[in-house]
Protein backbone atom coordinates (compact mmCIF):
# COMPACT_ATOMS: atom_id res chain seq x y z
CA UNK A 1 0.00 0.00 0.00
CA UNK A 2 3.07 2.53 0.81
CA UNK A 3 6.66 1.98 -0.11
CA UNK A 4 8.71 4.27 1.07
CA UNK A 5 12.95 4.10 -0.67
CA UNK A 6 15.44 5.79 0.36
CA UNK A 7 14.26 9.14 1.19
CA UNK A 8 15.98 12.00 2.82
CA UNK A 9 14.87 14.95 4.87
CA UNK A 10 16.10 17.79 5.63
CA UNK A 11 15.55 20.33 8.11
CA UNK A 12 17.95 23.29 6.95
CA UNK A 13 21.40 22.26 6.68
CA UNK A 14 20.32 19.22 8.98
CA UNK A 15 19.16 15.87 7.57
CA UNK A 16 16.80 14.05 9.94
CA UNK A 17 16.40 11.08 7.74
CA UNK A 18 18.91 9.28 5.79
CA UNK A 19 18.09 7.20 2.80
CA UNK A 20 15.49 5.55 5.29
CA UNK A 21 12.95 2.90 3.65
CA UNK A 22 9.82 1.02 4.98
CA UNK A 23 6.85 -0.79 3.38
CA UNK A 24 3.30 -0.90 4.92
CA UNK A 25 0.98 -3.36 3.72
CA UNK A 26 -2.67 -3.04 3.47
CA UNK A 27 -4.92 -3.99 6.65
CA UNK A 28 -1.44 -3.96 8.94
CA UNK A 29 -0.34 -2.41 11.81
CA UNK A 30 2.97 -0.76 11.59
CA UNK A 31 4.56 0.97 13.98
CA UNK A 32 7.85 2.76 14.27
CA UNK A 33 9.83 2.74 17.28
CA UNK A 34 13.13 4.88 18.42
CA UNK A 35 14.37 7.31 20.90
CA UNK A 36 13.57 11.37 20.76
CA UNK A 37 15.37 12.78 18.10
CA UNK A 38 15.34 9.60 15.80
CA UNK A 39 13.48 11.09 13.41
CA UNK A 40 10.10 9.08 13.60
CA UNK A 41 7.59 12.38 13.52
CA UNK A 42 9.75 13.78 10.60
CA UNK A 43 9.07 10.33 8.47
CA UNK A 44 5.18 10.97 9.18
CA UNK A 45 5.04 14.69 8.65
CA UNK A 46 7.10 14.03 4.97
CA UNK A 47 4.50 11.25 4.45
CA UNK A 48 1.83 13.66 5.47
CA UNK A 49 2.75 16.32 3.07
CA UNK A 50 3.71 18.68 5.41
CA UNK A 51 7.62 18.63 4.67
CA UNK A 52 8.64 17.46 1.58
CA UNK A 53 11.65 15.06 0.87
CA UNK A 54 15.00 15.68 -0.84
CA UNK A 55 15.57 12.99 -2.28
CA UNK A 56 13.16 9.27 -2.51
CA UNK A 57 10.68 7.59 -3.75
CA UNK A 58 7.25 7.69 -1.63
CA UNK A 59 4.80 5.58 -3.32
CA UNK A 60 1.21 5.13 -2.28
CA UNK A 61 -1.11 2.79 -3.83
CA UNK A 62 1.14 2.94 -7.20
CA UNK A 63 1.01 6.43 -6.84
CA UNK A 64 4.30 9.25 -6.12
CA UNK A 65 2.98 10.99 -3.43
CA UNK A 66 6.27 12.38 -2.59
CA UNK A 67 6.32 16.43 -2.59
CA UNK A 68 2.76 16.37 -2.87
CA UNK A 69 0.57 19.06 -1.29
CA UNK A 70 -1.31 18.34 1.85
CA UNK A 71 -4.82 18.51 0.89
CA UNK A 72 -4.15 15.91 -2.07
CA UNK A 73 -2.34 13.19 0.09
CA UNK A 74 -5.16 13.58 2.57
CA UNK A 75 -7.39 13.52 -0.29
CA UNK A 76 -5.99 10.32 -1.73
CA UNK A 77 -6.92 8.51 1.82
CA UNK A 78 -4.06 9.10 4.29
CA UNK A 79 -5.37 11.45 7.39
CA UNK A 80 -2.08 12.15 10.27
CA UNK A 81 -3.18 13.03 13.64
CA UNK A 82 -0.56 14.78 14.77
CA UNK A 83 2.19 14.74 17.50
CA UNK A 84 0.51 16.89 20.60
CA UNK A 85 -3.00 16.04 19.43
CA UNK A 86 -3.18 19.53 18.28
CA UNK A 87 -7.11 20.23 18.85
CA UNK A 88 -8.86 23.30 17.30
CA UNK A 89 -8.75 24.58 20.98
CA UNK A 90 -11.53 27.50 20.40
CA UNK A 91 -13.98 25.06 18.62
CA UNK A 92 -16.73 22.69 19.72
CA UNK A 93 -15.84 18.65 19.44
CA UNK A 94 -18.52 18.29 16.91
CA UNK A 95 -16.94 20.97 15.02
CA UNK A 96 -13.77 19.77 15.45
CA UNK A 97 -14.93 16.65 13.74
CA UNK A 98 -16.72 18.65 11.27
CA UNK A 99 -13.48 20.04 9.91
CA UNK A 100 -11.72 16.69 9.80
CA UNK A 101 -14.07 15.72 7.19
CA UNK A 102 -13.15 19.43 5.26
CA UNK A 103 -12.31 17.86 1.34
CA UNK A 104 -15.51 15.54 1.61
CA UNK A 105 -18.87 16.58 -0.05
CA UNK A 106 -21.11 13.98 0.61
CA UNK A 107 -23.11 14.76 3.75
CA UNK A 108 -24.67 11.53 4.10
CA UNK A 109 -21.37 9.59 4.68
CA UNK A 110 -20.30 12.31 6.81
CA UNK A 111 -23.00 11.98 8.77
CA UNK A 112 -22.35 8.43 9.18
CA UNK A 113 -19.35 8.90 9.87
CA UNK A 114 -19.94 11.36 12.54
CA UNK A 115 -21.88 8.98 13.92
CA UNK A 116 -19.46 6.09 14.21
CA UNK A 117 -16.52 8.40 15.64
CA UNK A 118 -19.12 9.02 18.35
CA UNK A 119 -19.96 5.38 18.57
CA UNK A 120 -15.90 4.40 18.87
CA UNK A 121 -15.89 7.45 21.72
CA UNK A 122 -18.69 7.48 23.58
CA UNK A 123 -16.97 10.09 25.56
CA UNK A 124 -17.24 12.77 22.47
CA UNK A 125 -20.96 12.32 21.93
CA UNK A 126 -21.46 13.75 25.88
CA UNK A 127 -19.58 16.51 24.87
CA UNK A 128 -19.63 17.18 21.61
CA UNK A 129 -20.95 20.93 22.32
CA UNK A 130 -18.17 21.54 24.59
CA UNK A 131 -14.84 23.51 24.03
CA UNK A 132 -12.63 21.39 23.07
CA UNK A 133 -9.52 23.19 24.40
CA UNK A 134 -11.25 22.44 27.82
CA UNK A 135 -11.22 18.66 27.16
CA UNK A 136 -8.38 16.17 29.19
CA UNK A 137 -5.42 14.97 27.57
CA UNK A 138 -6.73 11.78 26.77
CA UNK A 139 -10.60 12.74 25.58
CA UNK A 140 -7.92 15.31 23.24
CA UNK A 141 -6.31 12.60 22.12
CA UNK A 142 -9.80 10.86 21.39
CA UNK A 143 -10.76 14.06 19.13
CA UNK A 144 -7.26 14.25 17.06
CA UNK A 145 -8.12 10.49 16.75
CA UNK A 146 -11.84 11.04 15.48
CA UNK A 147 -11.09 13.67 13.63
CA UNK A 148 -8.74 12.60 11.56
CA UNK A 149 -11.33 9.41 10.93
CA UNK A 150 -13.55 11.70 9.39
CA UNK A 151 -11.44 12.06 6.71
CA UNK A 152 -12.41 8.09 5.71
CA UNK A 153 -8.80 7.44 5.55
CA UNK A 154 -7.40 4.21 4.13
CA UNK A 155 -4.06 4.96 6.15
CA UNK A 156 -4.03 6.28 9.22
CA UNK A 157 -0.84 7.70 10.55
CA UNK A 158 -0.56 8.01 14.35
CA UNK A 159 2.11 10.18 16.10
CA UNK A 160 2.70 8.61 19.42
CA UNK A 161 -1.24 9.10 20.61
CA UNK A 162 0.55 7.50 24.06
CA UNK A 163 1.81 11.14 24.98
CA UNK A 164 1.74 11.81 28.60
CA UNK A 165 -2.06 10.11 29.00
CA UNK A 166 -2.26 7.85 32.41
CA UNK A 167 -2.03 4.17 31.80
CA UNK A 168 -5.35 3.29 31.68
CA UNK A 169 -6.20 5.63 29.21
CA UNK A 170 -3.20 4.71 26.55
CA UNK A 171 -4.44 0.86 27.46
CA UNK A 172 -8.14 2.52 25.90
CA UNK A 173 -6.28 4.23 22.79
CA UNK A 174 -4.70 1.18 21.72
CA UNK A 175 -7.77 -0.53 21.76
CA UNK A 176 -9.80 1.83 19.76
CA UNK A 177 -6.75 1.18 17.42
CA UNK A 178 -6.76 -1.86 16.90
CA UNK A 179 -10.52 -1.69 16.43
CA UNK A 180 -10.34 0.64 13.64
CA UNK A 181 -7.62 -1.47 12.10
CA UNK A 182 -10.08 -4.38 12.42
CA UNK A 183 -12.68 -2.51 10.52
CA UNK A 184 -10.21 -2.05 7.43
CA UNK A 185 -8.13 1.40 8.08
CA UNK A 186 -4.22 0.16 7.88
CA UNK A 187 -2.39 1.70 10.66
CA UNK A 188 1.06 3.11 10.32
CA UNK A 189 1.77 3.88 14.20
CA UNK A 190 4.83 5.81 15.46
CA UNK A 191 5.75 5.12 19.73
CA UNK A 192 7.93 5.48 22.72
CA UNK A 193 5.86 3.36 24.66
CA UNK A 194 7.62 0.38 22.50
CA UNK A 195 5.62 -2.00 24.70
CA UNK A 196 2.54 -1.01 23.85
CA UNK A 197 3.16 -0.41 20.17
CA UNK A 198 4.49 -3.86 19.66
CA UNK A 199 1.52 -5.79 21.68
CA UNK A 200 -0.29 -4.24 18.89
CA UNK A 201 1.18 -4.34 15.60
CA UNK A 202 1.81 -6.88 12.88
CA UNK A 203 5.45 -5.46 11.88
CA UNK A 204 7.67 -2.86 13.03
CA UNK A 205 10.53 -0.68 12.34
CA UNK A 206 13.61 0.80 14.75
CA UNK A 207 14.72 4.13 13.95
CA UNK A 208 18.22 5.43 15.09
CA UNK A 209 19.44 9.22 13.95
CA UNK A 210 17.38 8.75 10.84
CA UNK A 211 17.89 5.16 9.83
CA UNK A 212 16.68 2.10 10.07
CA UNK A 213 18.29 -0.16 12.22
CA UNK A 214 16.06 -3.40 12.89
CA UNK A 215 12.56 -4.71 11.36
CA UNK A 216 10.94 -7.63 11.28
CA UNK A 217 7.76 -8.76 13.14
CA UNK A 218 6.43 -6.91 16.19
CA UNK A 219 7.08 -10.59 17.98
CA UNK A 220 10.52 -10.70 16.93
CA UNK A 221 11.11 -7.11 17.95
CA UNK A 222 9.75 -8.32 21.16
CA UNK A 223 11.99 -11.15 21.61
CA UNK A 224 14.97 -9.26 20.13
CA UNK A 225 17.67 -8.72 22.76
CA UNK A 226 18.19 -5.80 21.46
CA UNK A 227 15.21 -3.86 21.83
CA UNK A 228 14.38 -4.92 24.99
CA UNK A 229 18.05 -3.72 26.29
CA UNK A 230 17.09 -0.03 24.53
CA UNK A 231 13.19 0.18 24.37
CA UNK A 232 11.96 -2.05 26.43
CA UNK A 233 13.25 -1.55 30.22
CA UNK A 234 16.24 -3.97 30.87
CA UNK A 235 16.21 -7.54 29.86
CA UNK B 1 -35.86 29.93 7.91
CA UNK B 2 -34.41 31.20 11.29
CA UNK B 3 -31.41 32.06 9.53
CA UNK B 4 -33.33 34.96 7.22
CA UNK B 5 -35.23 35.99 9.47
CA UNK B 6 -32.45 36.80 11.82
CA UNK B 7 -30.67 38.37 8.52
CA UNK B 8 -34.12 40.81 7.88
CA UNK B 9 -33.56 41.81 11.62
CA UNK B 10 -30.30 42.63 10.71
CA UNK B 11 -31.10 44.58 8.11
CA UNK B 12 -34.18 46.39 9.47
CA UNK B 13 -31.60 47.60 12.47
CA UNK B 14 -29.87 48.65 9.99
CA UNK B 15 -32.21 50.96 7.95
CA UNK B 16 -33.09 52.26 11.36
CA UNK B 17 -30.57 53.67 12.36
CA UNK B 18 -29.40 54.89 9.15
CA UNK B 19 -32.72 56.43 8.83
CA UNK B 20 -32.80 58.01 12.48
CA UNK B 21 -29.39 59.67 11.90
CA UNK B 22 -30.28 61.00 8.24
CA UNK B 23 -33.43 62.84 9.75
CA UNK B 24 -31.08 64.04 12.40
CA UNK B 25 -28.75 65.37 9.92
CA UNK B 26 -31.17 66.96 7.89
CA UNK B 27 -33.04 68.19 10.61
CA UNK B 28 -29.18 70.20 11.66
CA UNK B 29 -29.45 68.52 15.22
CA UNK B 30 -26.38 66.63 14.47
CA UNK B 31 -23.88 69.43 12.97
CA UNK B 32 -21.17 69.37 10.60
CA UNK B 33 -18.90 68.54 13.65
CA UNK B 34 -21.04 65.54 14.94
CA UNK B 35 -21.29 64.32 11.24
CA UNK B 36 -17.22 64.07 10.53
CA UNK B 37 -17.34 62.24 13.46
CA UNK B 38 -19.49 59.56 12.50
CA UNK B 39 -17.82 59.49 9.23
CA UNK B 40 -14.71 59.12 10.95
CA UNK B 41 -15.97 56.38 13.22
CA UNK B 42 -17.21 54.62 9.90
CA UNK B 43 -14.06 54.71 8.51
CA UNK B 44 -12.59 53.41 11.61
CA UNK B 45 -15.26 50.57 12.50
CA UNK B 46 -14.24 49.33 8.39
CA UNK B 47 -10.90 49.11 8.99
CA UNK B 48 -11.53 47.13 12.43
CA UNK B 49 -13.21 44.81 10.50
CA UNK B 50 -11.46 44.73 7.95
CA UNK B 51 -8.22 44.13 10.02
CA UNK B 52 -10.18 41.59 12.62
CA UNK B 53 -10.59 39.39 9.55
CA UNK B 54 -6.73 38.91 8.60
CA UNK B 55 -5.95 39.02 12.66
CA UNK B 56 -8.58 37.98 14.58
CA UNK B 57 -9.94 35.29 12.17
CA UNK B 58 -6.68 33.59 10.10
CA UNK B 59 -4.72 34.21 12.66
CA UNK B 60 -1.83 36.16 10.59
CA UNK B 61 -0.37 39.28 12.52
CA UNK B 62 -0.19 42.00 10.15
CA UNK B 63 0.64 45.70 11.21
CA UNK B 64 0.54 46.98 7.72
CA UNK B 65 -2.92 47.89 7.24
CA UNK B 66 -2.49 51.57 6.72
CA UNK B 67 -0.73 50.73 3.71
CA UNK B 68 -3.85 49.43 2.14
CA UNK B 69 -5.63 51.90 3.39
CA UNK B 70 -3.38 54.16 1.73
CA UNK B 71 -3.62 52.39 -1.55
CA UNK B 72 -7.67 52.88 -1.89
CA UNK B 73 -7.30 56.17 -0.61
CA UNK B 74 -4.99 57.76 -3.39
CA UNK B 75 -6.17 55.29 -6.02
CA UNK B 76 -10.35 56.89 -5.73
CA UNK B 77 -8.85 59.96 -5.29
CA UNK B 78 -6.93 59.82 -8.94
CA UNK B 79 -10.32 58.92 -9.93
CA UNK B 80 -12.07 61.28 -9.02
CA UNK B 81 -9.84 64.73 -8.98
CA UNK B 82 -7.53 63.77 -11.50
CA UNK B 83 -10.21 61.52 -13.94
CA UNK B 84 -12.70 63.05 -12.98
CA UNK B 85 -14.55 59.83 -12.88
CA UNK B 86 -17.91 59.07 -10.50
CA UNK B 87 -17.47 58.74 -7.14
CA UNK B 88 -19.00 55.14 -6.67
CA UNK B 89 -16.75 53.91 -8.98
CA UNK B 90 -13.86 55.63 -7.76
CA UNK B 91 -14.39 53.43 -4.07
CA UNK B 92 -14.53 50.09 -5.92
CA UNK B 93 -11.69 49.94 -7.80
CA UNK B 94 -9.46 52.30 -4.94
CA UNK B 95 -10.72 49.17 -2.73
CA UNK B 96 -9.96 46.74 -5.91
CA UNK B 97 -6.41 48.16 -6.01
CA UNK B 98 -6.04 47.62 -2.33
CA UNK B 99 -6.95 43.91 -2.89
CA UNK B 100 -4.32 43.41 -5.47
CA UNK B 101 -1.80 45.12 -3.36
CA UNK B 102 -3.05 42.96 -0.75
CA UNK B 103 -2.08 40.07 -2.84
CA UNK B 104 0.70 41.24 -4.12
CA UNK B 105 2.38 41.46 -0.76
CA UNK B 106 0.16 38.39 1.03
CA UNK B 107 1.94 35.80 -1.28
CA UNK B 108 5.43 36.72 -0.44
CA UNK B 109 4.77 37.50 3.16
CA UNK B 110 1.86 35.21 4.14
CA UNK B 111 4.69 32.20 4.41
CA UNK B 112 6.50 33.58 7.02
CA UNK B 113 4.68 33.74 10.85
CA UNK B 114 4.63 35.57 13.69
CA UNK B 115 6.79 38.59 14.34
CA UNK B 116 8.42 38.15 11.39
CA UNK B 117 5.18 38.29 9.19
CA UNK B 118 4.47 41.36 11.42
CA UNK B 119 7.81 43.00 10.12
CA UNK B 120 7.31 42.77 6.61
CA UNK B 121 4.08 43.76 6.17
CA UNK B 122 4.90 46.92 8.53
CA UNK B 123 8.08 47.27 5.74
CA UNK B 124 5.36 46.67 3.08
CA UNK B 125 3.11 49.67 4.37
CA UNK B 126 5.98 51.64 4.75
CA UNK B 127 7.26 51.20 1.07
CA UNK B 128 3.19 51.56 -0.31
CA UNK B 129 3.75 55.22 1.71
CA UNK B 130 7.09 56.17 0.57
CA UNK B 131 5.97 55.04 -3.14
CA UNK B 132 3.18 58.08 -2.43
CA UNK B 133 5.44 60.38 -1.16
CA UNK B 134 8.12 60.71 -3.98
CA UNK B 135 5.02 60.29 -6.44
CA UNK B 136 4.77 63.99 -8.02
CA UNK B 137 2.05 63.15 -9.83
CA UNK B 138 0.03 62.87 -6.27
CA UNK B 139 1.67 65.77 -4.76
CA UNK B 140 4.31 64.19 -3.18
CA UNK B 141 5.04 65.14 0.70
CA UNK B 142 2.62 68.61 0.20
CA UNK B 143 -0.51 65.61 -0.14
CA UNK B 144 -2.99 65.77 -2.71
CA UNK B 145 -6.15 67.94 -3.19
CA UNK B 146 -9.25 65.97 -3.25
CA UNK B 147 -12.89 66.96 -3.88
CA UNK B 148 -15.18 66.58 -0.69
CA UNK B 149 -17.57 63.73 -1.71
CA UNK B 150 -18.02 61.40 1.51
CA UNK B 151 -20.78 61.68 3.12
CA UNK B 152 -22.98 59.69 5.98
CA UNK B 153 -24.74 57.76 3.17
CA UNK B 154 -21.61 56.22 1.65
CA UNK B 155 -19.87 55.87 4.81
CA UNK B 156 -23.12 53.83 6.50
CA UNK B 157 -23.17 51.59 3.45
CA UNK B 158 -19.82 51.25 3.37
CA UNK B 159 -19.86 50.16 6.85
CA UNK B 160 -22.99 47.22 6.44
CA UNK B 161 -21.49 46.28 3.25
CA UNK B 162 -17.75 45.23 5.72
CA UNK B 163 -19.52 43.54 8.11
CA UNK B 164 -22.25 41.75 5.74
CA UNK B 165 -19.54 40.46 4.12
CA UNK B 166 -17.07 39.46 6.44
CA UNK B 167 -19.47 38.06 8.97
CA UNK B 168 -21.01 35.91 6.17
CA UNK B 169 -17.05 34.71 5.18
CA UNK B 170 -16.57 33.68 8.41
CA UNK B 171 -19.81 31.71 9.05
CA UNK B 172 -19.23 30.08 5.74
CA UNK B 173 -16.94 26.99 5.31
CA UNK B 174 -13.97 28.99 4.16
CA UNK B 175 -14.36 31.02 7.36
CA UNK B 176 -14.00 27.90 9.07
CA UNK B 177 -11.02 26.96 7.52
CA UNK B 178 -9.06 30.16 8.59
CA UNK B 179 -10.69 30.02 12.11
CA UNK B 180 -8.71 26.04 12.17
CA UNK B 181 -5.20 27.99 10.58
CA UNK B 182 -5.10 30.29 13.41
CA UNK B 183 -6.47 27.70 16.47
CA UNK B 184 -3.60 25.50 15.34
CA UNK B 185 -1.97 25.87 11.86
CA UNK B 186 -0.48 22.40 11.19
CA UNK B 187 -3.24 20.43 12.33
CA UNK B 188 -5.38 22.96 9.67
CA UNK B 189 -2.67 21.78 6.86
CA UNK B 190 -3.05 17.76 8.46
CA UNK B 191 -6.39 18.08 7.47
CA UNK B 192 -5.87 19.05 4.19
CA UNK B 193 -6.84 22.56 4.29
CA UNK B 194 -4.68 24.67 1.74
CA UNK B 195 -3.57 27.09 4.68
CA UNK B 196 -1.29 29.15 1.97
CA UNK B 197 -4.18 29.84 0.03
CA UNK B 198 -6.70 30.61 2.69
CA UNK B 199 -4.25 33.47 4.36
CA UNK B 200 -3.40 34.61 1.24
CA UNK B 201 -7.44 34.95 0.42
CA UNK B 202 -8.51 36.27 3.97
CA UNK B 203 -5.64 39.20 3.45
CA UNK B 204 -7.08 40.22 0.08
CA UNK B 205 -10.47 40.23 1.44
CA UNK B 206 -9.37 42.53 4.31
CA UNK B 207 -7.26 44.64 2.47
CA UNK B 208 -10.14 45.47 -0.45
CA UNK B 209 -11.94 46.33 2.66
CA UNK B 210 -9.41 49.02 3.89
CA UNK B 211 -9.04 50.14 0.47
CA UNK B 212 -12.99 51.10 0.87
CA UNK B 213 -12.37 52.69 4.00
CA UNK B 214 -9.46 54.82 2.30
CA UNK B 215 -11.29 55.88 -0.81
CA UNK B 216 -14.39 57.22 1.73
CA UNK B 217 -11.30 58.89 4.07
CA UNK B 218 -9.57 60.54 1.08
CA UNK B 219 -13.01 62.18 0.38
CA UNK B 220 -13.85 63.59 3.44
CA UNK B 221 -11.10 66.10 4.45
CA UNK B 222 -10.16 67.96 1.09
CA UNK B 223 -6.35 66.81 1.48
CA UNK B 224 -4.57 63.14 1.71
CA UNK B 225 -1.00 63.45 2.68
CA UNK B 226 1.90 60.31 2.68
CA UNK B 227 2.34 61.19 6.54
CA UNK B 228 -1.46 60.57 7.37
CA UNK B 229 -0.67 56.51 6.55
CA UNK B 230 2.15 56.17 8.46
CA UNK B 231 2.96 53.15 11.00
CA UNK B 232 1.02 54.93 13.58
CA UNK B 233 -2.17 54.26 11.87
CA UNK B 234 -1.70 50.79 11.61
CA UNK B 235 -1.46 50.87 15.19
CA UNK B 236 -4.36 52.19 15.62
CA UNK B 237 -5.96 50.14 13.53
CA UNK B 238 -4.26 47.10 15.66
CA UNK B 239 -5.46 48.35 18.50
CA UNK B 240 -9.45 48.59 17.67
CA UNK B 241 -9.08 44.42 16.65
CA UNK B 242 -7.11 43.63 19.90
CA UNK B 243 -9.25 46.03 22.38
CA UNK B 244 -11.83 44.62 21.02
CA UNK B 245 -10.98 40.91 20.97
CA UNK B 246 -9.28 39.05 18.73
CA UNK B 247 -11.91 36.99 16.78
CA UNK B 248 -14.60 39.03 17.85
CA UNK B 249 -15.99 41.02 15.15
CA UNK B 250 -18.64 42.81 16.80
CA UNK B 251 -15.69 43.56 19.60
CA UNK B 252 -13.91 45.26 17.37
CA UNK B 253 -17.10 47.70 16.20
CA UNK B 254 -17.79 48.42 19.73
CA UNK B 255 -13.46 48.81 20.40
CA UNK B 256 -13.58 51.31 16.59
CA UNK B 257 -16.83 53.29 18.13
CA UNK B 258 -15.62 53.56 21.23
CA UNK B 259 -11.79 54.72 20.64
CA UNK B 260 -12.88 56.70 18.12
CA UNK B 261 -15.41 58.86 20.77
CA UNK B 262 -12.47 59.01 22.91
CA UNK B 263 -9.86 60.07 20.97
CA UNK B 264 -12.67 63.13 19.59
CA UNK B 265 -13.29 64.46 23.07
CA UNK B 266 -9.56 64.13 23.76
CA UNK B 267 -8.99 66.38 21.21
CA UNK B 268 -9.54 69.37 23.58
CA UNK B 269 -6.88 68.60 25.46
CA UNK B 270 -3.83 67.97 22.83
CA UNK B 271 -1.37 67.99 25.69
CA UNK B 272 -2.73 65.19 27.38
CA UNK B 273 -4.23 63.23 25.03
CA UNK B 274 -1.87 60.29 23.95
CA UNK B 275 -1.49 59.93 27.78
CA UNK B 276 -4.98 59.36 28.18
CA UNK B 277 -6.03 57.53 25.48
CA UNK B 278 -3.10 54.84 26.39
CA UNK B 279 -4.36 54.42 30.14
CA UNK B 280 -7.45 53.60 28.66
CA UNK B 281 -5.79 51.29 27.02
CA UNK B 282 -3.49 50.25 29.90
CA UNK B 283 -6.47 49.78 32.15
CA UNK B 284 -8.65 47.51 29.57
CA UNK B 285 -5.57 45.42 28.94
CA UNK B 286 -5.33 44.94 32.87
CA UNK B 287 -9.25 43.73 33.66
CA UNK B 288 -10.06 42.51 30.05
CA UNK B 289 -6.87 40.93 28.78
CA UNK B 290 -8.20 38.70 26.46
CA UNK B 291 -10.27 42.16 24.73
CA UNK B 292 -13.76 43.49 25.72
CA UNK B 293 -15.05 41.12 24.06
CA UNK B 294 -12.82 37.37 24.00
CA UNK B 295 -13.61 35.65 21.17
CA UNK B 296 -17.37 35.98 21.67
CA UNK B 297 -19.88 37.97 19.96
CA UNK B 298 -22.63 40.63 21.12
CA UNK B 299 -25.62 37.81 19.72
CA UNK B 300 -24.01 34.79 21.98
CA UNK B 301 -25.08 36.96 25.05
CA UNK B 302 -28.27 36.70 24.33
CA UNK B 303 -28.51 33.28 23.23
CA UNK B 304 -26.07 31.67 26.36
CA UNK B 305 -27.07 28.13 27.91
CA UNK B 306 -28.80 27.45 24.23
CA UNK B 307 -25.32 26.39 22.87
CA UNK B 308 -22.18 25.75 24.45
CA UNK B 309 -18.65 28.43 23.71
CA UNK B 310 -18.58 27.58 19.91
CA UNK B 311 -17.20 30.33 17.47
Amino acid sequence: MLKVQNIDVFYGNIQALKGLSLEVNEGEIVTLIGANGAGKSTLLKTLSGLLKPKGGIIEYEGFSIAGKAAQTIVKSGISHVPEGRRVFANMSVEENLELGAYLRNDKAGIKKDLDHVYELFPRLLERRKQQSGTLSGGEQQMLAMGRALMAKPKLLLMDEPSMGLAPLMVKNIFNIIEQVNKEGTTVLLVEQNANMALSVANRAYVLETGRIVLSGTAKELQESEQVKAAYLGGL
Amino acid sequence: MKKSKVFWGYAVLALVIYAVVQVLISTNILDIYYQNMLITMCINIMLAVSLHIVIGITGQFSIGHAGFLAVGAYVSAIITTKLMLPFPLAIFLGALAAAVAGLIVGIPTLRLKGDYLAIATLGFAEIIRIIFLNTDYVGGAAGMQVLYLSNWTYAFIGVVLTILVISNFTNSRHGRACISIREDEIAADAMGINTTYYKVVAFAIGSFFAGLAGAIFAHNFYIIQPTTFGFLKSFDILIYVVLGGLGSLSGSVIAAVFLTVVSAYLANFPETRMIIYSLVLIVVMLYRPTGLMGTKEVTDLFKFGKKGGTK
